[in-house]
């Protein structure tokens, strides 16, 4: 879904370097700088021989872990470790010091001397033996042992046995009465795994009406199957189950759920088409509605884009080469994108921002406009298109007034002409109509935006910021000329 | 020794021998296919296996080489192949394929596959429908516990949160049955234990974190105690791998400050460093010697860790104002203390509209939520449409998963309710209109996060500057804004000795899940342990609740141990509601 969302992040962040304080008193990021410039001075004395240090690849994983030789093999580098570690150990004292060892210390040697198991006597003590799988997994323990030894075990007892991850046969519990009161025994077990083996024997044991039926009464085992059914896959069975429940919108979404695997756009739009008609709420009908029909301008625009950029006729593909294709995009990407390649084409055509604006009818429910002037905005401002930047912040009233509007706070659209590399008379017009005076002023000291600078502490009536705010400008400039008019100016009544 | 007052925390008992314990039956699970293997490795176990082995363990007991399951053997590969897994339905069909493959090509091969921790049934039904039961073995190795500090306990789990709480999957073992029989005879090491489950306080974990060792893990993810610190860290052109716990000097000692107190440290920190080199000049040989043999090695440490977090300090810095913190906390704050709600829904909407970061607009839309006992049906359906013009349509099942968790719900029209309460408690004393909001909160699950609030007065009153380098309550975790719930309450229930007076909060937790259990062992002074305290918390728990607790063991000389299904914080919590193309 990202269009580059990297490259939209670039549009939108702001650049501005304000330090983030937690408390005003003291410039946090300075003092930073100073502890960093007073550790690197120390480098030359420290020399760089990092014999503590963990050696580390390229990629940033030590060297000799797992994760870092796991990315060795994926790389292609079909060597076994063997080979590796012998070319290390040339490069590094330090590795040199892990032989291989056979020493009586080894601890498979410890393991090997201890591989007698216990073998069960009686009944009673495999049921208390709880000790084994602490120590030591099953592997060696007599063949015997997995059998049951008797086909009475309890519904409780069997349930008891599988938490301790023997194998239990469950071909015994064949009168639906039994099959039940297994699996109530098996949820009051609270042990999921259990819970499910049990539902897998009841699954391929009954009628699936039958089965439904009693779990409608057993939510916890119910949910069990519902994930079990989603882990393998089985949507078919699933489907049956939620339809059964008459959980329609569970049904619908996960029908939706599908297409995220289909890979093919075409496939894919067919395939919303068909979501269309499901069980939905009113709400997000229409957003089923709208994923289809942007898919189906996706693919409209994409296979007439694709062609335009390959002719290599339009100047502006040219000059900027599409970096994705624009299929399953977020409609706001779609626009962005609309208005950077398609933005002065007629409101017939299928790319221009002004059809997909009224196909979608965005934001129709919050400010109108909002969110499409603020896409443009963005768009235009990446192509350095100033007038039509002007003209979407230009609203006319009834009289024919024209004023500045904006529908993000001015400072963020200064911010975002910024980082587009604005020449100072354009940021300066919208620098000027940043509400917050200080907001004002530091950006316009930042952006040098000195009229507007010297306008402001005029207004604020602040001779000794003026005055000092002379050695910021050049010498004999026109904005020198302007400080010195408006101290002299005696109609002024300075606050200090 | 033990005086009234402030007492010194206990030692936490050793929680090493997990590792060692894992490490061999490990190793004894290798040696179960003796010979020489290769071993796949399912992505999500490599840094746990990381922490307790190293590729040269695993060489000596004959592994050649090494693969990440999903990946396919290289022609040459061993005889023998053994996984090392997770108990997934997917990963059964990974191996299934590769042994058919064998199969059908006439390459007969030994398989092992090492379950971790456990083995479920579903996985063997798979290998059975598969028609690869009886070609592989199956093991389990029963590595549920990764110890990641000297007081954090991992189980890894990550998807326990999704499996549990939306999916409502019981992974959960029983617990008292496992211990059963066990420590019998021998002096408790720990006093008292408190399970939290993560719906209890979904607010704190949603919250953006101020400690370091939170903001670290935000900005650069942690991944089992340790983190990746890139070139615009090291100011190098390499990553370096970091391992981040009290083993480490500098990071032990701001770990749990806030953010603001950290640079103060790090620059007395880089004077005195400075002022222990400069002790060089004027020494003669002999000092000199002793200087290099004794204490170079150390300042040398301690100059690599400087300069590392001084790093990570300003990368952070760098990219939080990219990303308007200050701005994005100030909402956070209002939210928590509910007012101006208006302007922080506005500031979510200018967030979605600009397509900052998905999980970014989707936490902040939680945290409404959630402070506010969802959402007014209109702003709800304006957010979610405005969220799936920005960042996709199929994010649909990203709202509907939240909705059924809870992150995320729109208040239903029957909610009318509210207006309702505020007229009944204009007429009835104030008394008798609690009992009936009460009523009405019964009537549907709902987070009554503000009622909670004020009952247990989670949004400290200050007067003037709340002092962020001398805490005097968790508060300081959220920059003096807020007590996290999760802690607060087991602040409670140790100073009330249980959970008399608190009554009136568990049912606003909705929770008839709480279950005292009286403590058979009167308090004995004597020993140690009664000042230990586990804290299980099942669906992960946050670096700054870690913080807080930590600072409140510190204040009431105890020692809480944490033992999680996995750390976690706002945009893994996120992530694992999020659906969308992989």
């Amino acid at each position: 879904m990202n269009r580059a969302r990297a490259d939209e992040e670039e549009y939108w962040h702001s650049s501005k370097f304000r330090a983030f304080t937690f408390d005003d008193e003291d410039d946090e990021l300075s003092q930073l700088k100073e502890s960093k410039r007073a550790v690197n001075s120390l480098r030359d004395i420290v020399d760089d021989d990092d014999d503590d240090l963990e050696r580390v690849s390229w990629s940033g994983e030590p060297v000799g872990s797992i994760s870092w030789s796991i990315k060795e093999t994926a790389s292609g580098s079909t060597s076994s470790l063997e080979g590796r570690d012998s070319s290390l150990q040339k490069g590094s004292s330090s590795y040199a010091a892990l032989p291989k060892q056979v020493s009586s210390y080894s601890l498979s040697s410890l393991f090997k001397g201890r591989n007698k198991l216990p073998s069960f006597q009686s009944l009673s003590d495999a049921l208390t033996d709880t000790g084994v799988k602490n120590y030591a997994p099953e592997l060696r323990r007599p063949k015997a042992e997995y059998k049951d030894y008797s086909s009475d075990w309890s519904p409780k007892d069997t349930v008891r046995r599988m938490q301790r991850g023997k194998v239990c046969s469950l071909e015994r519990f064949r009168s639906l009465q039994d099959k039940l009161v297994l699996l109530d025994e098996a949820v009051a077990g609270h042990d999921g795994n259990v819970i499910t083996a049990v539902l897998i024997f009841l699954k391929r044991t009954l009628r699936r009406e039958i089965l439904f039926r009693e779990l409608e009464v057993r939510q916890v085992a119910l949910c069990h199957l519902i994930h079990f059914l989603r882990e393998t896959g089985e949507q078919k069975l699933l489907l049956d189950l939620l339809r059964f429940l008459d959980r329609t919108e569970e049904v619908a979404l996960s029908q939706y759920r599908e297409h995220l695997n289909i890979q093919d756009v075409e496939k894919r739009r067919e395939f919303l088409k068909g979501c269309i008609g499901l069980p939905f709420s009113a709400e997000d009908t229409s957003h089923i509605q709208d994923h289809y029909t942007l898919l189906e301008r996706q693919i409209i625009i994409e296979a007439n884009d694709r062609h335009l950029e390959m002719a290599g006729q339009s100047e502006l593909f040219r000059k900027y080469p599409r970096k994705a294709s624009i299929l399953n995009m977020p409609l706001v990407t779609t626009l962005f994108y609309s208005c950077f390649y398609h933005y002065t084409e007629a409101e017939g055509t299928f790319s221009s921002p002004t059809n997909l604006k009224k196909t979608f009818k965005l934001s129709a429910l919050q400010i109108p406009d909002k969110q499409y002037v603020l896409t443009a905005l963005a768009a235009r401002a990446k192509l350095r298109a100033w007038d039509d930047v002007d003209a979407l912040l230009t609203t006319k009233n009834w009289l024919g007034y024209t004023k500045k509007k904006a529908p993000i706070g001015f400072h963020r659209v200064v911010e975002m002409l910024q980082r587009n590399n604005a020449p100072v008379q354009v940021l300066q017009e919208y620098v000027r109509l940043v509400e917050d005076v200080e907001t004002r002023l530091n950006l316009a000291t930042k952006y040098k935006c000195h009229d507007v600078v010297i306008e402001t502490y005029r207004d604020l009536k602040d001779r000794i910021q003026l005055t000092a705010y002379k050695c910021k400008v050049e010498r004999g400039s026109a904005e020198e000329e302007k400080i010195n008019s408006i101290l002299n100016n005696m109609q002024i009544r300075w606050k200090n | 020794m033990a005086f009234a007052g402030r007492r010194d925390a206990p030692e936490p008992p050793d929680f090493g021998i997990l590792k060692r314990l894992a490490r061999d039956q490990l190793v004894y699970l290798l040696e179960q296919l003796p010979g020489k293997k290769d071993l796949f490795i399912e992505a999500d176990l490599m840094s746990p296996l990381d922490r307790i082995a190293n590729v040269s363990i695993l060489k000596q007991h004959d592994v050649d080489k090494l693969y990440k399951v999903e990946t396919r053997p290289a022609p040459g590969a061993s005889d023998q192949f053994c996984f090392l897994v997770r108990p997934r339905v997917r990963t059964m069909r990974f191996i299934a394929d590769i042994v058919n493959a064998d199969k059908m090509s006439g390459r007969s091969r030994k398989y092992k596959i090492i379950f971790s921790p456990q083995k479920f049934y579903a996985c063997e039904m798979v290998l059975e429908e598969e028609g690869v039961f009886g070609d592989v073995t199956c093991d389990e190795w029963s590595f549920y516990l990764l110890p990641l500090d000297e007081d954090i306990i991992s189980m890894e789990l990550p998807e326990f949160f999704r499996d549990y709480f939306l999916m409502s999957h019981e992974l959960w073992r029983d617990l008292e049955e496992e211990s059963e029989g066990e420590g019998q005879g021998r002096k408790p090491e720990i006093g008292h234990v408190f399970l939290m489950d993560r719906d209890v306080d979904y607010v704190t974990a949603l919250c953006s974190q101020v400690v370091y060792e939170g903001l670290v893990d935000d900005t650069f993810r942690i991944k089992c105690g340790s983190v990746d610190f890139g070139p615009d860290v090291t100011s190098s052109d390499k990553s370096i791998k970091v391992l981040l716990n009290a083993q480490d000097k500098v990071f032990s000692q701001i770990r749990n400050e806030h953010f603001s107190s950290v640079f103060g440290f790090l620059s007395q920190k880089s004077r005195n460093l400075q002022a222990q080199y400069d002790r060089r000049r004027g020494m003669d040989i002999k000092q000199m010697k002793d200087f290099v043999s004794q204490e170079l090695k150390g300042l040398k440490q301690e100059h690599r860790l400087l300069s590392l977090h001084i790093g990570a300090c300003e990368s952070i810095m760098k990219k939080k104002t990219k990303q308007d913190f200050q701005e994005t906390i100030k909402a956070e704050h209002s939210l928590l203390e509910g007012f101006d709600i208006r302007e922080s829904t506005s500031f979510i909407e200018e967030h979605i509209d600009r397509q900052v970061s998905p999980i970014e607009s989707l936490r902040l839309m939680c945290l409404l939520s959630i402070t506010e006992n969802g959402l007014v049906p209109k702003d709800y359906r304006s957010l979610k449409t405005q969220y799936l013009q920005s960042y996709g349509p199929e994010h649909l099942l990203t709202f509907h998963n939240l909705k059924r968790i809870g992150l995320l719900t729109e208040q239903a029209a029957g909610e009318t309710l509210t207006a309702v309460e505020s007229k009944v408690s204009k007429l009835v004393t104030d008394r008798a209109a609690g009992k009936i909001t009460d009523a009405f909160n019964s009537l549907a699950r709902k987070s009554n996060f503000r009622a909670i609030s004020k009952k247990l007065g989670l949004i400290p009153r200050v007067e003037g500057e709340y002092d962020l380098k001398m805490p005097r309550d968790m508060a300081y975790v959220f920059g003096g804004a807020y007590v996290p719930l999760s802690c607060k309450i087991i602040e409670q229930v140790l100073e009330r000795r249980g959970w008399q007076g608190l009554e009136e909060v568990v049912r606003l937790l909705n929770g008839n899940e709480f279950s005292v259990s009286d403590s058979t062992v009167e308090d004995n002074p004597t020993w140690e342990s009664q000042r230990v305290i586990l804290t299980v918390f099942l669906g992960g728990c946050t670096f700054s609740e870690i913080a807080a607790l930590r600072f409140l063991g510190k204040e009431r000389g105890c020692k809480f141990i944490f033992l999680t299904t996995a750390i976690t914080n706002s945009a893994r919590m996120m992530e694992a509601m999020i659906e969308a193309r992989a």
